[in-house]
C-alpha cells in the first residue's frame, strides 16, 4: 500500500499504474468505507452520544446480548435465513438444472419470468405478498416459529431465482458426457444426478446458499410488508432503532452483522474463483 | 440439451416443485396486484374489481406526477454519478493483474453484500448533526476560535433530510451495482483494438470515448438499468435520509397500504413501477443486441 502513488514507467494498457486512476479509486473506496468504519469504531465508544470519543468499551456488545428485543429479532432473522436458504437451494438448484438441461414448450417465458423477482423493485413484490396473504386469509396469530412462515415464503420466492442463476453459470462448463457415461454404466437418472451432477454444481450451490442467506438476512422492504403484527426481524428492529438512536447499541448489533457478512462474502468469492483454476 | 418428452419422469421430477412455487408465490401475488389496480374501494376494507381505469388516471394528478418526476430525477442523477464514479474503477479492474483484480472485486463486493439498512444508518452517522462531517466542522470552528477569530457559535449543518441527502444515499447504496456490469463488459473487450487505436495516434481520451465506450455500451446499458431501477424504487433511502416532503414513488406506494388505505391506487402505482422496469429491460436487451454487432464487426 505504501507505494500506491509511486510513479513507475508504464506500458500503454497498464492503466492501474496511472496516478490519477489510483487517486480516483482511493476516493471511491474512501466514500464506500468511511461510513462503515465510523459505524464500527463507534460500537466501541464509551459514550451515549455519537459525537465524542470517550474511550474503548465492549459494553454495547454486552447490551446487545442482554437486550431481549434485539436477541429475539436476531434469532428470528437467522431462523428465517436458514429456512430460506435450505428451500431456496433445493428449488434454485432444480430449476437451474432444468433450464440448462431440457428444451420444453414455454421455456422462454419461464426463464424470463424467473428473472422478474431479481429485477423488480422490492416494493412491488412486497405489495404483492401483502395482498396475497391477506386475500387467502393467512392466519396472523400462529405460535412461534410458525408466525415466521409468511416472511420465509416471501424470502424464498425472491432468493431461489438468484440460486438458479449461480448454479446455472456453474453448469455451463460441465461435461455432459460424464452424465451419459454414468447412465451407460447402469446408473439410474436420479443416481447420476445426485452422484455426478450435484457434486459438480457444489461450489455453485454453496455460493448460491450464501447468497440466499445474505439476501434473507438483508431484506427489509419485503419483510416489512409480509410480516404480521408482532413479528420482528433484525432489519425491522434496526429500522425502529434508527428512529430513536440509543448510543452504540445499533452500532454494535450492526458490526456483528457486518462481520458475518464479510465472512460469508469471502467464502462465496473464494468458491466462485475455484472453477477458473481447475479448467 | 434434451427434449423434455425424451425423459419425462426426470423432467417433471426436477421441474415441477420450483415452477409451482414460482406460480403460487410470485405469479399469483403479482396477478392479484394487477387485478386490484382495476378495482375500487368499497367501504373500509372491501375492494370491488370494477375494471375501472380510475386508479391509473389518478397517477396523472399533479401531486402524484410530481412525486413520480422527483423519483425519476433523483434516480437519474444518482445513476449518472454512479456511472462516472464507477467507470474508472471498472477500467482499473479490467487492466489490473490478477491479485489486484480480486482485491478490488472483494472491496467493491463487500458493501454490496452488507445490509442496506446498516449502510444507510452508517451514512447517517457520517452526515448527521452529530456525525463525522459536523464533528470536523466543529473542530475547524474551535480552531478558528482558538486563533482568536470571531466566528460566532457553532451551528451543526443540517446535511440530512433533504433531496441531496437522498441522492447521496442512492449513490452510496447503488455504486457496486454499477461497477460489476461495467467490469463484466470491459473484461470481455478485445484489447488489440485499444492498442491499435493508441498505435494509430489517438490519445487515451480519444481512445476512451471512440473505442472503449462504444464497445462497452452493452455493459453501460446494463449498469444503468441495474442501478436506475432499484434507485427509482428505493424505499429505505428516501424514508431515512429524506425530509417529510421528499417523497419517492415507493414511499407513496407504502402510504396507500398503511396510512391512506387505498389498495387499488397502491396497486396501480406498483404496476406503473413494474411497467417502467420492463421498458428499461427491453431497452437493455436492445442495446445488448446492438453492442454485440459492434464488437463482432471487425
Amino acid at each position: 500500500m505504501k507505494n500506491i502513488f509511486k510513479r513507475e514507467p508504464r506500458a500503454p494498457l497498464e492503466y492501474t499504474k496511472s496516478l490519477r486512476l489510483r487517486a480516483w479509486i482511493l476516493g471511491v473506496l474512501i466514500f464506500l468505507y468511511t461510513p462503515l468504519f465510523i459505524l464500527i469504531a463507534f460500537s466501541f465508544n464509551d459514550s451515549k452520544r455519537m459525537i465524542e470519543w470517550k474511550g474503548f468499551t465492549l459494553k454495547w456488545y454486552q447490551k446487545v446480548f442482554e437486550n431481549d428485543g434485539i436477541r429475539e429479532a436476531l434469532a428470528n432473522s437467522i431462523l428465517i435465513a436458514i429456512a430460506c436458504t435450505l428451500v431456496s437451494v433445493i428449488l434454485g438448484t432444480l430449476i437451474g438444472f432444468v433450464l440448462w438441461r431440457f428444451k420444453f414448450p414455454m421455456k422462454g417465458i419461464l426463464e424470463s419470468g424467473l428473472n422478474l423477482p431479481i429485477v423488480v423493485p422490492e416494493i412491488c413484490m412486497g405489495v404483492g405478498v401483502l395482498m396475497f396473504f391477506s386475500k387467502i386469509h393467512w392466519p396472523n396469530d400462529l405460535p412461534w416459529p410458525l408466525n415466521l412462515a409468511q416472511i420465509t415464503i416471501a424470502h424464498i420466492t425472491f432468493a431461489f431465482p438468484f440460486v438458479a442463476v449461480v448454479v446455472r453459470a456453474r453448469l455451463e462448463n460441465f461435461n455432459q458426457e460424464l452424465e451419459s457415461a454414468a447412465l451407460d454404466l447402469g446408473a439410474s437418472q436420479w443416481r447420476a444426478f445426485m452422484d455426478i451432477i450435484v457434486p459438480h454444481m457444489a461450489p455453485g450451490i454453496i455460493a448460491g446458499a450464501l447468497l440466499a442467506f445474505t439476501l434473507s438476512l438483508d431484506d427489509f422492504v419485503i419483510t416489512f410488508f409480509a410480516s404480521g403484527p408482532g413479528t420482528v426481524t433484525f432489519p425491522i428492529k434496526v429500522y425502529s432503532m434508527v428512529r430513536f438512536p440509543n448510543g452504540g447499541l445499533i452500532n454494535a448489533a450492526s458490526t456483528i452483522i457486518i462481520v458475518l457478512t464479510i465472512i460469508a462474502t469471502v467464502i462465496a468469492m473464494r468458491l466462485q474463483e475455484q472453477p477458473k483454476k481447475n479448467t | 440439451m434434451q427434449n423434455w418428452y425424451e425423459n419425462k419422469r426426470f423432467f417433471w421430477g426436477t421441474m415441477l416443485a420450483p415452477t409451482i412455487w414460482f406460480v403460487i408465490f410470485f405469479v399469483m401475488p403479482m396477478a392479484l396486484v394487477w387485478i386490484y389496480s382495476f378495482g375500487e374501494n368499497n367501504g373500509l376494507i372491501d375492494v370491488e374489481i370494477t375494471g375501472t381505469f380510475k386508479n391509473y388516471k389518478h397517477v396523472f394528478d399533479r401531486d402524484v406526477l410530481q412525486v413520480l418526476w422527483q423519483s425519476i430525477i433523483m434516480a437519474t442523477i444518482a445513476t449518472l454519478v454512479c456511472l462516472v464514479l464507477a467507470f474508472p474503477v471498472a477500467i482499473a479492474m479490467t487492466f489490473a493483474d490478477d491479485k489486484t483484480k480480486s482485491w478490488l472485486l472483494l472491496l467493491i463486493m463487500l458493501p454490496f453484500w452488507t445490509n442496506l439498512l446498516i449502510r444507510t444508518y452508517a451514512l447517517i452517522s457520517v452526515m448527521g448533526a452529530q456525525g463525522l462531517i459536523n464533528m470536523g466542522l466543529l473542530g475547524i470552528h474551535n480552531f478558528l476560535l482558538g486563533a482568536g477569530l470571531d466566528v460566532g457559535t457553532f451551528e451543526p449543518k443540517q446535511l440530512l433530510y433533504n433531496k441531496t441527502a437522498i441522492i447521496i444515499g442512492l449513490i452510496y447504496v447503488h455504486l457496486p451495482f454499477m461497477v460489476l456490469p461495467l467490469y463484466a463488459a470491459l473484461d470481455k473487450l478485445d484489447r488489440s483494438l485499444i492498442e491499435a487505436s493508441l498505435d494509430l495516434g489517438a490519445g487515451h481520451g480519444e481512445t476512451l470515448f471512440r473505442i472503449i465506450v462504444p464497445l462497452a455500451l452493452p455493459g453501460i446499458a446494463a449498469g444503468i438499468v441495474i442501478t436506475f431501477i432499484p434507485a427509482m424504487g428505493a424505499y429505505l433511502t428516501p424514508d431515512l435520509l429524506g425530509g417529510p416532503n421528499d417523497l419517492m414513488i415507493a414511499s407513496l406506494i407504502e402510504r396507500q397500504f398503511k396510512r391512506a388505505n387505498d389498495w387499488p391506487f397502491g396497486a396501480a402505482l406498483s404496476f406503473l413501477l413494474m411497467y417502467i422496469t420492463l421498458i428499461f429491460f427491453a431497452l437493455r436487451s436492445y442495446f445488448e443486441a446492438k453492442g454485440g454487432k459492434v464488437s463482432t464487426g471487425h
